[in-house]
């Protein structure tokens, strides 16, 4: 007897006959009813129209059948919301129940009753079973937090079921701590900037404790939630890992990479020379290589993340390369991952095994396997230089093969390879022109053409080959045209005499015959040059280039260190930041790998340490009103990260300009901040910006566009010497790419300690960006209340004695109309600027000042105010002679 | 966290649905279906696709795709290891993991992934805990429930659930008191044309057989704990006595279980049991080649090798082939293009020969690839990497168990390359 019976229809109306079975007085015929509605139900049969029926029956003793209605309810109680509040009173009956069992299904079923209506009668019970004296229930309940907060966030809040979850943490029972931290886990997803999860060391120690006790899936859960944590010290990195260590020896795989996540960044706090340091490295190695005798699809997610591993620290399994010998069954994903990993542990010491696979997958039967393992054997070439004679034979053997697409791959390979060691293996160019026409690839071509341009001179006949691909032209891809125009220019400059006619030839027909705009500008590029001074287009086209780099597909540091802190996740599957492809992530916050505690490694960028400490700091959300005015005074209008509260009702011309902007503030911001570099100057690259001191540190707020067609990437930054000093105190942070169309925001902070120069004015700075396309410079402005520092407030009596000292000839005297003391007070506090004394003589206010710059110069100020007319007189005096200038900024405020 | 499953057959047909949060329309199955057109072999579709909003995680099991939908960030590995786990539930409730089966008891599907996962949350993933909710179908049982009105759903809070050791449940009873342990080692080896090793490792598991009363406390000892340098452990075996005195201490699920699973990769610890001398060639011309292929014993530690089996996929132009086998049996698939050789028992004195010619259709050219040979085989009562159990102690209870321990050594993935 199987369930297959449920499926059988009768003539009459199958819904009309279940109708009358459920509603059957006897208990079996209701069962057998409720299971044929169940069995509809799962392959897809609309059976919503037996919803009273079906609700009819869940007030029974009988389990299976109450299992059975819950089933149905889940289903259908979104399409029949009205219906699914008649089932509301069994849930809290159930809730009741004096048998565990029947507390936990109910309050399980009713979060999976994704009705609003209903949710709000849920609350109750809810509260009652996660304080449950049976730990099964509470369990059960801290999921159920997570669903109500999927379906209505609001009424979970302000229920403070959060912070009842976060008890559950400390609970005694290890599962319920485990359901816990998925629940909040899962919910801190939507909320990236709650804290849900405050990782202090108790916390962590009650999870670790948990750690041991609770199932497989309450592991993992827990592990993801550890890496998280960053540990205060090395010690209690240590600890940590030592108390991980054994889930390298868990059955289930995503338990060992999870451990493995926690241990590769906790260990970066480890000193090196530690000893454990070493251990830890060696128990790494076996778990991963385990991995790769699972099932195929565990192995694929193993490699991908073992990829990632093996690209931050090689040493962990350099001795392992056989492990990742591809075999004949494995899925072909499997294969090109595994063959990656082969090149990336690619060494001295085991290139001959190496290349002997790689030889031997040139054989195999598939044929994109077959491409990657021939294109395999030319990045050993390039990466492991005593290899590449060897490499070079392979190829040759495999041409030798003739087979049509290893051919082709080999070809472009051994055009790397010449890039990289010139004049040394030429002597094959013959083999390699044997095949010229069997080859049917635009890349391949091009590489063809590349080579006998660039050795025409060893060729007798490269006229005579170069001009057999010239018949097609028009039919070649743009890359083979392109390569086709260089290469006879190549050959014409190396032999002018016979190959006149063929660059006149080729000439004409990229520039008059051809649509595409890049290849008619190649044509009338070279044109011009050849017709001008064929001297200097010699010294261009035939320049000395430059050897191509080592390896060209690793991962760019910050973006790898982003991805070992989410090793096993999809993240490290997709090799690209959850950012890149989390939906609605706008939250997600950049995970960066702890600094080191010991001697300072040269692999991290000097930063990461801060940078990890300031994440880890809670985000201020109201910025201190200081730093708001002196955002005004400014007149940047920069709000700071959120929109503060609007600043104290005073009056000044400023701001009331605030208020007229009112809240358009936010869309104003990047119109306003001046464009210091345009595109045009940086070659797409936009840079506009300012500068700002938040919290006694000296930043400059850049936003870069990228207005070219290409990425960007391999960002950096330096100042020239400057009046003040001022230098980065960091290198420029652009973790990814910046795309096409694309802009972030930068902040950088700056220090006063670098070189100094007076530069006119006195407040220019010029600066250099750099990326990947070009280094480009421009200069800017700051403002000098940026420079003005925290302790500035002078002693009365100091600023007396200093006030008589400074000569008249360091004074300086203006006037600054309407405004109004008090707030000027304030506001000028606000940056910096302190008020020292006021005193009223003969009905003039005065108001006498200093602040104290980021150099250690004093300027003290006097403002005489005219009560009733809101005319400033400013008298300035210092100690050196910048006053004129100072007296201009405070001209600003 | 597992938004919802969908079952796919070999074919492409969606056959079943489950949702854990809210319903996920199964056009997102397109994506997978359109990914499996394109991979051709069903073996060779992704694991991890990602399409605008979904991603779609799966698993190819006894022709069957299990496909998981999230919408979150999820380690897809806990994934992958819930959908294996799911498998294995249903062939140790229904013998078997097929379409056929699932469809015959839907119902008992239904409310297994019901049980096992709570909002995407796994719930209860052990057997014995579900068993203890949902009863298994047995013929016996359905007759007993149509007969009383009884139902294949328990009414207790499963007792393992929570307990300290939950992989156990209470109250367990025998008349027979017994523990069988089974010593499984599988040779994963590439050997090439000229018959040297070019890898070699030793996947080895143990698995347990317990029928044991009470609550059980056994310590399992080897003769030679240095060979394990890379283990995997059931969550039963305490780490911290492995890590001490390499003894493995347990209190054992009831019935059948994995104990511990372990990886020897050393090289000169692999013994390689048989030798193969073969011969595949294709003429330049002619379209035809030859096939010569010879099996000895290696190292066996004076065993005898069993179960031999030799399967050569040949290439795709072949057409047919006439061989002889001087013992056993072969066939010759044609849509696959697999010939299968039976060996049965590996005769010392006698070494097993095939040998014949292969056809290739007439007009295509050489093959380019070079076939690979499979390997299979069985040698009982060794394991190959020579690890022994020393001994097995019960504490914790007074009566006296029978105790067994088998080993055996099988070819895992034994490759030949030619």
């Amino acid at each position: 007897m199987t369930d297959s019976k449920y499926f059988t229809t009768t003539k009459k109306g199958e819904i009309f006959e279940l109708k009358a079975e459920l509603n059957s007085d006897k208990k079996e015929k209701k069962k057998e009813a409720v299971k044929k509605v169940i069995a509809s139900m799962t392959v897809g049969k609309d059976v919503s129209a037996l919803f009273p029926d079906v609700v009819n029956c869940m007030q029974t003793d009988n389990l299976e059948l109450k299992k059975l209605v819950y089933l149905y309810l889940m289903n259908y109680a979104k399409s029949q919301p009205d219906m699914a509040i008649m089932a509301v009173n069994t849930f809290v009956k159930d809730c009741e129940d004096p048998n565990p069992l029947i507390r936990a299904l109910a309050v399980r079923t009713m979060g999976c009753i994704r009705v609003d209506k209903i949710t709000e009668y849920l609350c109750e019970p809810l509260r009652k079973c996660l304080k449950d004296e049976d730990p099964y229930v509470r369990k059960t309940a801290a999921v159920c937090v997570a669903k109500l907060h999927d379906i209505n966030a609001q009424l979970v809040e302000d229920q403070g079921f959060l912070d009842t979850l976060k008890d559950l943490i400390s609970d005694s029972n290890p599962m319920v701590v485990a359901n816990a931290v998925a629940a909040l886990s899962e919910i801190a997803e939507s909320h990236p900037n709650s804290n849900l999860l405050d990782l202090n060391p108790q916390t962590i120690n009650k999870l670790l404790t948990a750690l041991n006790e609770c199932t497989e899936w309450g592991q993992i859960f827990i592990l993801d939630c550890l890496a998280n944590y960053t540990p205060r010290d090395d010690r209690e990195s240590q600890s940590i890992c030592e108390r991980v260590t054994p889930r390298l020896s868990h059955a289930n795989s995503a338990v060992v990479l999870s451990a493995v996540k926690v241990l590769m960044k906790f260990m970066e706090m480890l000193p090196k020379d530690l000893d454990y340091y070493g251990t830890l490295l060696k128990k790494l190695a076996p778990p991963l290589v385990t991995l790769l005798s699972a099932e195929p699809e565990l192995q694929y997610v193993a490699l991908r993340n073992i990829n990632l591993i093996v690209q931050r620290r090689p040493e962990i399994l350099k001795h392992e390369m056989k492990v990742f010998f591809v075999k004949y069954n494995d899925p072909i994903y499997v294969k090109l991952e595994k063959l990656d990993i082969m090149i990336r542990l690619a060494s001295q010491a085991n290139i001959a095994q190496v290349l002997a696979e790689l030889k031997e997958y040139a054989t195999e039967v598939d044929v994109d396997f077959v491409r990657k393992a021939v294109r395999a054997i030319g990045r050993c070439a390039i990466k492991v230089e005593q290899s590449a004679e060897r490499c070079v034979s392979t190829l040759l053997d495999l041409i030798q093969t003739k087979v049509n697409y290893v051919v082709q791959e080999a070809i472009v390979v051994i055009k790397d390879i010449f890039r990289k060691y010139p004049n040394k293996y030429e002597s094959v160019i013959a083999t390699l022109c044997e095949n010229l026409d069997s080859l049917d690839e635009p890349e391949a071509r091009a590489a063809m053409i590349w080579i006998v341009g660039e050795y025409a001179e060893r060729i007798d006949n490269a006229d005579e080959l170069l001009e057999s691909f010239l018949e097609g032209f028009h039919d070649e891809s743009t890359q083979v045209q392109l390569q086709l125009l260089t290469a006879i220019v190549k050959l014409f400059l190396k032999k002018p005499t016979e190959t006149q006619e063929l660059v006149q030839q080729v000439l004409s027909l990229a520039t008059q015959d051809s649509d595409n705009p890049d290849l008619r500008d190649r044509g009338y590029i070279y044109w011009r040059l050849l017709s001008t001074d064929p001297v200097a287009a010699k010294e261009v086209v035939l320049a000395e280039k430059p050897l191509i780099s080592e390896e060209t597909d690793l991962i760019e540091p910050t973006l790898l260190e982003e991805l070992i802190c989410h090793i096993g996740t999809l993240a490290s599957v997709y090799h690209k930041p959850p950012s890149a492809f989390v939906e609605g992530s706008r939250g997600v916050q950049h995970k960066r790998l702890p600094g080191s505690a010991g001697s300072g490694e040269s692999v991290e960028s000097p930063d990461t340490g801060s940078a990890a400490g300031v994440s880890d700091a809670p985000p201020a959300v109201i910025p201190s009103q200081g730093d708001l005015l002196g955002d005004l005074l400014n007149l940047d209008l920069t709000p700071p990260a959120t929109t503060g509260p609007p600043p104290p009702a005073t009056s000044g011309m400023q701001l009331g300009a605030m208020d007229l902007l009112g809240g358009g503030l936010d869309s104003l911001v990047r119109f306003r901040r001046p464009v210091w570099l345009p595109a045009m100057k940086g070659k797409g690259l936009e840079i506009s910006g300012t500068f700002a001191r938040r919290a006694g540190v000296i930043q400059m707020e850049m936003t870069l566009t990228n207005k070219a067609m290409s990425v960007m990437t391999d960002f950096a930054i330096q100042f020239n010497r400057n009046s003040f000093g001022l230098a980065p105190a960091g290198p420029l942070q652009v973790l990814t790419p910046l795309s096409p169309n694309q802009s972030i925001e930068v902040t950088l902070p700056l220090n006063t300690v670098g070189p100094v120069m007076k530069m006119d004015p006195l407040n220019n700075l010029q600066v250099a960006v750099k990326n990947n396309i070009d280094v480009f410079y421009f200069s800017c402005q700051y403002p000098i209340s940026m420079l003005f520092v925290e302790d500035g407030k002078m002693e009365r009596q100091v600023f007396l004695a200093t006030w008589k000292d400074i000569s008249n000839d360091n004074e300086a005297q203006f006037q600054i109309k309407d405004c109004h003391l008090n707030a000027a007070s304030n506001k000028l506090q606000g940056s910096n600027i302190f008020t020292i004394a006021k005193r009223t003589v003969d009905g003039q206010d005065m108001l006498y000042q200093s602040t104290k710059l980021s150099n250690g110069i004093w300027v003290l100020a006097e403002l005489r105010v005219q009560t009733g007319n809101p005319t400033f007189t400013v008298s300035l005096a210092q100690q050196t002679v910048w006053s004129n200038h100072c007296s201009d900024c405070a001209a600003n405020y | 966290m597992i938004n919802s499953l969908f079952l796919i057959s070999h074919s492409g047909d969606i056959f079943l649905e489950k949702h854990w949060k809210s319903v996920i329309s199964r056009s997102v199955c397109d994506y997978f279906l359109e990914a499996k057109e394109k991979a051709g072999d069903p073996e060779n579709v992704a694991p991890v696709l990602q399409t605008p909003h979904h991603y779609l995680i799966s698993i190819y099991r006894g022709k069957l795709f299990f496909l998981s939908v999230t919408q979150t960030e999820v380690p897809p590995l806990f994934v992958i290891e819930f959908l294996h786990r799911v498998a294995d539930t249903f062939q140790d409730y229904f013998g078997d993991c097929s379409e056929v089966v699932i469809k015959e008891n839907t119902v008992t599907v239904y409310e297994l992934l019901e049980e096992m996962l709570d909002n995407g949350f796994p719930l209860a993933t052990e057997s014995n805990v579900l068993k203890e909710m949902i009863r298994p179908p047995t013929i016996l049982r359905s007759v007993v429930n149509t007969l009383t009105g009884g139902s294949n759903v328990g009414g207790t809070l499963p007792t393992g659930q929570l307990s300290n050791v939950p992989w156990r449940r209470a109250g367990v009873k025998y008349t027979n008191n017994e523990a069988y342990f089974d010593v499984i080692e599988e040779i994963d080896a590439i050997l090439d044309k000229s018959g040297t090793t070019v890898f070699a490792e030793i996947q080895g598991v143990v698995e347990a057989c317990v029928k044991l009363t009470g609550m059980p406390d056994l310590t399992l000892s080897f003769m030679n704990p240095r060979l394990l340098d890379d283990v995997s452990f059931h969550p039963c075996v305490r780490f911290k006595r492995w890590e001490s005195e390499r003894v493995l201490s347990f209190i054992p699920p009831d019935g059948n279980f994995r104990l511990m699973s372990y990886h020897v990769s050393s090289q000169n610890l692999v013994a390689i049991p048989v030798y193969v001398k073969q011969n595949i060639s294709f003429l330049e011309t002619g379209s035809c080649g030859r096939l010569d292929i010879t099996i000895g014993p290696k190292q066996t530690m004076g065993k005898s090798v069993e179960n031999l089996t030799v399967t050569i996929p040949m290439p795709k132009s072949v057409l047919s082939v006439n061989l002889t086998a001087t013992q056993g049996t072969y066939t010759f698939d044609l849509t696959t293009k697999v010939v299968l050789w039976d060996v049965g028992k590996l005769n010392p004195q006698k070494l097993p020969n095939l040998r014949g010619s292969i056809s290739i259709q007439t007009g295509s050219p050489k093959p380019e690839e070079n076939p690979s040979i499979n390997i299979g085989l069985q040698i009982q009562q060794l394991a190959i990497s020579g690890l022994k159990v020393s001994r097995l102690d019960m504490y914790g209870e007074k009566y006296k168990p029978f105790k067994g321990v088998k080993y055996v050594t099988k070819a895992g993935k034994f490759q030949v390359r030619t």
